[in-house]
């Protein structure tokens, strides 16, 4: 019986050895150019696209445009400095907040209030924030001046995207901008390979200095360019827009009755490929954040 | 041809032919389904198995491919359990041979079509065959409750020893019964909804539901269906292990009336999800309440006398501590499907019980992707228990002794406890670390659980082969279970061995 003790251990031990510890990076990541401008918008023309699981014929009779990438740590990192400046944030606690009317409360079974006052942003002291901060003034940290913003709650994606006169996508906006018209799954098509997108175990370069669940991808980075010997295949939606599928999840507008829960789209480098599916959602409180969820903007035409 | 034909009636007609097929039918399905999920996925495996058996995989139908999965996998484990109660519980002959007859047929049907239908092209033919397969289960279902009906005079009680009603109604035999028309009166809760497909029900996972503030009749109908049905082929379990140990005295006088009481409380309240939704969870909790003391009085019983009989072969009086727990460990067959029970507290039912509690001030405050995964590790857990439990029986049945037995036993009880505590751990990492750290946690349960799970899948793959080698031999084990089983005919052994010698 002892063999079988000690077979066990050895087993577990040779195969952990075999995935990097998954510690927080110290050292910075490359900084790579993907050439696609996070200061780009795509436009969406109004017009019919099936929605959800079972492709359920959806109209958006309007025209509006959403940004091509998610929402950089560099723009974030320039919006906070601008936002503190302005009075629109605020700086509390190691934490970033802002003001929040509230939501009409409904009473429904596990439905919390979203009372009025003062709500977390972004948190300055969990180690998955990748900005830094010298009680002055916000800066990417290095190397992750292209990636997607995360650590930030819904709060802070809807102030961001207000604060420039422009508002958070519907679900609705944004998956017909994830899929375009013809009911496809995926933004690029109708199968996915692991260098489409940043996903759990997508092998990607990152992946190999934090582990499967890997690290946030500069945005743009599936556009075909090869970057030092690892080729990434072209991935855009119908419209042009990048990492609709993995990477990050990305923060949507609606409130919806009944519930607090504000709702993600598009999966992230921590979740297996299905939850890339353009329909996929996903939901956390509107305080939530995380290393896996950031956010784009829309605006109208 | 007689060789065949004695193959062939071992089996399709004894119980444990039967079993060893569904046992065999099963792994292989897992073996090859397996592939498409998990690690395999990330070593290239699933895209292998793809390419080589053709599977056509579209991505807006993964969901139904899984729940056709589900079921074909579900008709032969139910399959399993009504060979296991036509074997121990008392019936007539033709009965036996019927339902059984009937379920193979049944479960056979609906796994080759589901998993053509699903995965292989859709032919809607072969959907039809499918339906037609969990129809003939079903069937089967209805021929078993009444052969088990409780109150025919040949069936009461003789031994008081066994807990009776009045007039010696056999009340084991009356938890028999309940169970089976509780499973029928689900599957029909289940079908039901299914036949609104494409009418007003359309193909989801339960999982995927969390969180909607609003869920409609045929969805609630679905929920409901796929909890109790679970809980009821849990609770047959109970019943046949019952059986195994020969389950009697106090404890069996006081567990079969909570056992059916609790069945018929704990059906009933997942039928009144869809009217009372509600209340339908406190009735949930008294039913399962009842059926878990129940499970625990046989857990007691079984435990007791393992250490009884083992003392007393040892001809060991008065026993120290150490000495009973020696006894008790002794055969980790018996051990280990009552220690399956008591394991599913911790990895099941104790976190079931946590999360109820804490949803709104945990679970909820998790993003739902969390929760889901915290949902869909807890029922693949209960799931994991019921197959090792299983597995662990016909082990014994298979005729395991020794040191083969004792390998068997510990490797399965031992390595699927590490996968389950593992994945148990992985679901609730949230509890114990930050998403920003979580890295390390998630290697170390995520290697802790595909070592045990691949461990105990290769001792299965080795028993399968052990019998699959038998199966050639021609006095292999099978013939003597075949004997034991009536079905050997003294002038078929005869024949066979005649045939072997014009063949050689």
């Amino acid at each position: 019986m002892k063999r079988i003790f000690v077979l066990l251990t050895l087993t577990a031990l040779l195969a952990t050895g075999c995935v990097p510890s998954g510690e927080v990076p110290t050292t910075p990541p490359p900084l790579l150019d993907t050439g696609i401008d996070p200061n780009a918008w795509a436009e969406v023309p109004a017009g019919e696209f099936l929605m959800g699981l079972h492709d359920r014929e959806t109209l958006v009779d309007y025209d509006y445009e959403m940004m091509v990438t998610s929402v950089t740590n560099a723009q974030y990192a320039e919006y906070l400095n601008q936002a503190v400046a302005a009075g629109t944030v605020k700086i509390m606690d190691d934490q970033v907040v802002g003001y929040y009317p509230g939501d009409e409360f409904h009473g429904y079974e596990h439905e919390k209030k979203i009372e009025a006052g003062d709500w977390l942003h972004v948190p300055l002291d969990d180690p998955g924030l990748r900005l830094d901060f010298d009680s002055t003034t916000f800066a990417p940290k290095p190397g992750y001046e292209n990636h997607p913003m995360v650590m930030v709650t819904w709060f802070g994606a809807k102030a961001y995207c207000e604060f420039y006169g422009w508002r958070l996508p519907t679900e609705v906006e944004w998956e017909k901008a994830a899929r375009g018209t013809d009911g496809r799954p995926f933004p690029w098509g109708d199968e996915i390979e692991r260098n489409n997108a940043n996903f759990y175990s997508s092998f990607d370069l990152f992946e190999k200095i934090v582990g499967k669940q890997g690290d946030t991808t500069p945005v743009g980075f599936y556009n075909g360019k090869v970057y030092d010997g690892y080729q990434t295949l072209d991935s855009p939606s119908p419209y042009g827009l990048y990492d609709m599928a993995g990477n990050v999840w990305q923060w949507t507008s609606n409130v919806y009755e009944g519930v607090h829960y504000r709702y993600m789209r598009g999966g992230s480098k921590a979740d297996y490929a299905y939850n890339l599916r353009a329909w996929t959602r996903n939901n956390a409180g509107p305080d939530y954040f995380s290393p896996n969820v950031g956010f784009r903007c829309a605006r109208d035409k | 041809m007689q060789a065949i034909s004695n193959r062939f009636n071992y089996l399709f007609r004894s119980t444990k032919g039967l079993v060893l097929v569904a046992i065999a039918l099963i792994s292989l399905v897992t073996a090859i389904w397996g592939t498409l999920s998990g690690p395999m996925v990330e070593w290239g495996v699933k895209d292998v198995t793809v390419r080589l058996l053709g599977m056509q995989l579209v991505e807006a139908e993964r969901e139904g491919r899984i729940i056709m999965l589900y079921h074909t996998i579900a008709m032969a484990v139910v399959a399993i359990e009504v060979y296991f109660i036509t074997g121990a519980v008392k019936m007539k002959k033709h009965e036996q041979a019927t339902i059984n007859a009937t379920i193979t047929a049944g479960y056979l049907t609906s796994m080759v079509f589901g998993l053509w239908f699903a995965y292989f092209g859709h032919n809607f033919v072969f959907h039809g065959l499918f339906l037609f397969g969990q129809s003939l289960v079903f069937f089967a279902g209805i021929l078993l409750a009444a052969a088990l009906w409780p109150w025919r005079k040949e069936y009461r009680v003789r031994d008081s020893a066994y807990a009776h009603g009045p007039g010696g109604i056999d009340l084991e035999r009356v938890a028999f019964f309940t169970m089976t028309v509780a499973t029928l009166g689900s599957a029909v809760f289940g079908a039901v909804t299914g036949s609104y497909w494409g009418n007003g029900h359309e193909t989801f996972l339960a999982e995927d539901l969390i969180r909607e503030p609003y869920k409609t009749p045929l969805q609630l109908a679905i929920i409901g269906h796929l909890h109790i049905m679970l809980t009821l082929i849990a609770v047959a379990l109970a019943l046949i292990i019952g059986r195994w140990f020969d389950f009697k005295g106090i404890l069996h006088k006081i567990a079969m009336p909570l056992m059916i009481l609790g069945t018929i409380i704990v059906t009933a309240g997942a039928w009144a999800v869809v009217p009372f939704r509600p209340i339908a969870h406190i009735i949930i909790y008294v039913g399962s309440v009842m059926v878990m003391l129940a499970a625990l009085m046989l857990v007691i019983f079984g435990w007791n006398k393992l250490i009884r009989e083992r003392l007393a072969e040892q001809g060991i009086k008065k026993a120290t501590v150490w000495q009973g727990v020696k006894a008790l460990l002794h055969d980790p067959l018996k051990f280990g499907s009552l220690w399956q029970m008591v394991y599913m507290n911790f990895t099941v039912s104790g976190v079931g019980i946590f999360m109820a509690i804490k949803l709104d001030e945990i679970f909820r405050v998790w993003p739902a992707r969390e929760e889901r995964i915290a949902l869909t590790g807890h029922w693949h857990i209960l799931s994991g228990i019921i197959a090792t439990i299983i597995l662990l029986y016909y082990a014994d049945l298979a005729g395991l002794k020794g040191k083969a037995r004792r390998w068997f036993g510990w490797l399965v009880i031992l390595c699927s406890d590490l996968a389950f505590g593992a994945v148990t751990v992985f679901s609730m990492k949230r509890l114990f670390v930050s998403e920003s750290a979580q890295q390390p946690l998630v290697n170390w349960t995520m290697v802790l659980t595909d070592v045990g799970l691949a461990s105990v899948l290769a001792v299965l793959a080795a028993l399968m082969l052990w019998r699959l080698i038998d199966l050639f031999k021609k006095e292999g084990r099978w013939a003597q279970e075949l004997a034991e089983a009536g079905l050997a005919t003294p002038v078929a052994a005869e024949e066979e061995s005649i045939s072997d010698q014009e063949v050689a």
